[in-house]
């Protein structure tokens, strides 16, 4: 343990807000000798340790590189604001958690990105561990920072920050990278050698190999790949997930995380498509994991940490095709050890009352759905195929077992909707709370029903990517005018906040204009801005202002169908004719079938050996 | 029921006493020790930790109370083999019996406070300190659940000994070795009030930084209580 920077944690830490979160130690957390480390990684999570360790992505990574001989990783995390105020009081660079000593030691820095306000503390970290905030000023082999992450589908905004870009999935990339690292110290390469290597890497791109040229009315002209860089960079995944890396020796946190549990992916991509929703796109192809390897992983997990509760996780779980032999012998294990089993991203319509029985056996959790919008016309053009008679159909299964507790999320400004759509979710949630008066179990205990409404975000890589964003003045109304609709007593509703949402929406389709607004912003004090005790829209506002930049052009605009999008250098397997398709089939109101009923021919096929999908 | 006493420093001396609670029932099932499990809507181990602690203290006399699970065998003795392993850092079984006393009777703690001064101890500190702790009243301010109040403390503590002695964890530091008895519970003495007590009364005393370490449990008698 570094003994300076000990001795200075000691004295603040009784100061801080759950302190445990700052010293790492907790179990199975991996401690090298260093006398036997050649190259040191520290992985980093612009969010808080709880937001952080919650998450699959970064303990797969910490997995593999420590599965290197001589490499250690070790992580790093945002500190909340009064953590960050005492440690520049006391003059504490960021530390790692396993050795406490400062990221500035480090040879490679990845930060995982998966949140657009999550930006500005990418900012907090490097600053607090004295790294230089540009990769242009970082000018040497030492603090490699690089990103990956589901913002990387767009990292434009974050181009001036990062030296290059992971894109998709890490597994196997990243352990490419430290060691074309490794050899480029060896060799004593200099920065700009190395990322001339390193670009070779499958799936890294490297901004400064691009120059973006704008035209007169601030739209893309041009994206002119330097140094013989590729023109395309295409994302990378893993053909096995049966053979890829899963940490079965999952740290334990020693206090609660957001994910308090073993969190065991069952399958990768999602066969559904439904136009809004980014991780739907760029996780294909689909590939599943067999039962049998999820098995061993779960007990194998699940002994090693001593948790209790286990999910089964991916974008539709219930979609995953080996789903009953898999909980069939899972809920057998569990319910000898009083473990709970639990299965988010439910669907209303495959929801059977068979798995809602082996889910209830050890523990009852809430029931949640997104039907995503009020009426059948808006459904099919987003291309959520679910239908009301699903989503009844399915809460009277729920009622009659005994449940009283669901959680429905919609959103609102999704493309084409109107009043009577908004109206539609009242509608629907009226006649939920009629199928619990006909089939409750139990009615002395009373239903709730939770409605959240989200501010629809048009994200690159979907078949929504053009779309115009609607004000924050619309939604608000839109908002109101549901809220108005909804009387009853057991009816909940809440609704995220329109200005979060709003600057989600510049940055998710930002350029490279936008890396001084995020710096501007943390200059005047922005930070932790998807906590909205932090989240200031003033000082956003200030900062768009200070360098000129309208954020109307970023949202309410739209994107021409034939504008260069930022994004365009990156492939993530599904092609652009196919978004245009999907966009032109939600104007019509039409659905796409789900890839198990017929190929749509996205592209992500490409991706794999062999070409052929097993969704 | 089966009692444990452990040790808690380094590192885990963050952790809170309801995140110690989890830490706990993860590490009996990562032991294999099945224990009793409540029931109800969501069934889970029951464990009970005594005294909760505020966190930044060490202890060398923590108590967890547990029962195993109906049918399971198990020795007592065996207890720290088993958990010590599957432990993090900073926490240590050190004893495990069965049949320990009402936690009622457990009265006393004996505790350990270094008064740490970054410029050195000043002259008289010790003596100064011992005569502020030996009066016959001190009234600090402690923050309740309805804002602060003022309370007399002195009948919380007892057998007060200061010596000009290092932490043995931190040898080099040039600090100020308080040893005392304080009062467990109903109510219990946070013996951090007591720099605070010396900030109050006699400021140019105050030691830039108070580190506190339980050492023994006590029953009314000061015997050690089990």
């Amino acid at each position: 343990m570094n003994a300076e920077i000990e001795r200075r944690l000691e004295r603040i830490l009784p100061t801080v807000q759950k302190p445990a979160r700052y010293v790492g130690g907790e179990y199975n957390q991996t401690v090298k000798d260093l006398a036997e480390v050649d190259t040191r990684v520290v992985f980093c999570f612009p969010d808080t340790y709880e937001i952080g360790m919650s998450n699959v992505g970064i303990r797969i990574l910490y997995e593999a590189v420590n599965n290197m001989p001589g490499v250690w990783c070790e992580r790093a995390f945002t500190p909340w604001g009064d953590m960050e105020e005492a440690m520049r009081a006391n003059h504490i660079p960021l530390y790692a958690l396993e050795s406490h000593d400062p990221l500035a030691d480090f040879d490679l820095i990845p930060i995982s990105v998966g949140y657009e306000m999550s930006y500005t503390n990418i900012l907090t970290m490097l600053d607090l561990a004295g790294i230089p905030l540009h990769a242009s000023e970082r000018k040497s082999l030492h603090n490699i920072v690089f990103a990956g992450g589901a913002c990387t589908y767009n990292p434009e905004p974050l181009a001036e920050f990062f030296d290059f870009f992971s894109l998709g999935e890490g597994e196997e990339s990243t352990v490419e990278i430290v060691n074309c690292y490794r050899s480029a110290k060896r060799a004593g390469l200099t920065k700009d050698e190395f990322l001339h290597e390193v670009a070779k890497i499958p799936g890294v791109y490297v901004p400064s190999f691009y120059e973006h040229r704008y035209n007169p009315d601030g739209t893309l002209a041009q994206i002119v790949p330097l140094h013989g860089a590729p023109a395309k960079v295409t994302k990378r995944i893993v053909q096995s997930l049966d053979a890829a890396v899963f940490p079965t020796k999952p740290i334990v946190p020693s206090t609660e995380i957001i994910h308090d549990r073993v969190n065991l992916e069952v399958m990768r991509g999602c066969i559904r498509g439904c136009r809004f929703c980014q991780a739907g796109y760029t996780y294909r192809p689909v590939r599943p994991r067999l039962p049998e390897t999820l098995y061993r992983q779960a007990v194998d997990s699940l002994e090693s940490s001593g948790d209790h509760e286990i999910t089964l996780s991916s974008l539709s779980t219930s979609d995953y095709k080996f789903l009953e032999p898999l909980t069939d012998r899972m809920t057998d294990y569990c319910a000898a050890r009083h473990i709970g089993l639990s299965v988010p991203s439910l669907r209303a319509d495959n929801f059977s009352r068979d798995l809602m029985l082996k889910l209830q056996r050890v523990k009852k959790s809430g029931l949640t759905f997104a039907p995503e919008a009020g009426t059948q016309r808006l459904r099919d053009a987003i291309n959520k195929n679910v239908t009301e008679e699903d989503i009844l159909k399915t809460c009277e299964i729920a009622f009659s077992g005994g449940w009283n507790n669901v959680k429905l999320y919609f959103m609102l400004g999704l493309p084409t909707e109107t009043d009577e759509d908004v109206l539609g979710i009242a509608d629907l949630v009226f006649k939920i709370l009629n199928t619990w008066k006909a089939h409750a179990s139990n009615k002395k205990r009373g239903v709730r029903i939770h409605v959240a409404t989200a501010f629809f975000v048009p994200k690159p890589f979907t078949g929504f990517q053009w779309e115009q964003q609607i004000t924050p003045e619309e939604y608000l109304r839109r908002a109101r005018l549901l809220k108005n609709s909804m009387f009853s007593k057991s009816v909940e509703y809440d609704y995220h906040d329109d200005r979060v949402s709003e600057m989600e929406a510049v940055f998710a389709r930002g350029d490279r204009r936008l890396g001084p607004v995020i710096e501007a912003a943390w200059r005047r004090g922005a930070k932790l801005d998807g906590w909205l005790e932090y989240f200031d829209y003033d000082k956003w506002q200030a900062a768009l202002r200070d360098c000129g930049i309208d954020p109307s052009f970023y949202t309410t605009r739209g994107f021409g169908l034939d504008e260069v999008l930022p994004w365009d250098t990156i492939d993530p397997g599904v092609r652009k004719d196919f978004l245009k398709r999907e966009r032109e089939r939600a104007y019509r109101s039409e659905i796409t079938p789900d890839c198990r009923h017929g190929c749509a021919g996205c592209g992500a096929n490409c991706l794999l050996e062999g070409g052929v999908c097993d969704a | 029921m089966l009692r444990a006493s452990f040790r808690k420093e380094g590192n885990a001396v963050w952790i809170s006493h309801l995140d110690l609670m989890r830490v706990l029932q993860r590490a009996f099932r990562r032991a294999g020790i099945d224990l009793k499990h409540s029931q109800g809507f969501t069934p889970h181990p029951e464990l009970s930790i005594a005294l909760p602690m505020s966190v930044g203290i060490s202890s060398d006399c923590e108590l967890v109370d547990f029962t195993p699970a109906e049918g399971v065998e198990l020795d007592p003795a065996e207890v720290p083999a088993r958990l010590n392993p599957v432990l993090p850092a900073g926490l240590t079984v050190t004893d495990c019996w069965a049949e320990g006393r009402k936690l009622k009777h457990l009265v006393w703690l004996e505790a350990r406070l270094t008064l740490v001064y970054d410029d050195g101890v000043p002259d008289g500190a010790a003596e100064a300190i011992q005569a502020l702790l030996d009066r016959p009243e001190l009234v600090v301010e402690k923050h309740g659940k309805k804002g602060p109040v003022e309370v007399d403390i002195r009948p919380m503590y007892r057998d007060v000994r200061l010596k000009r002695e290092p932490d043995p964890a931190h040898p080099r530091e040039d600090a100020l070795t308080l040893t005392l008895v304080c009062a467990a519970q109903n109510p219990t003495l946070n013996p951090l009030l007591l720099p605070a007590a010396i900030e109050r009364y006699a400021p140019e005393y105050r030691p830039d930084f108070t580190r506190c370490r339980r050492l023994r449990v006590l029953d009314a008698e000061l015997e050690a209580f089990r």
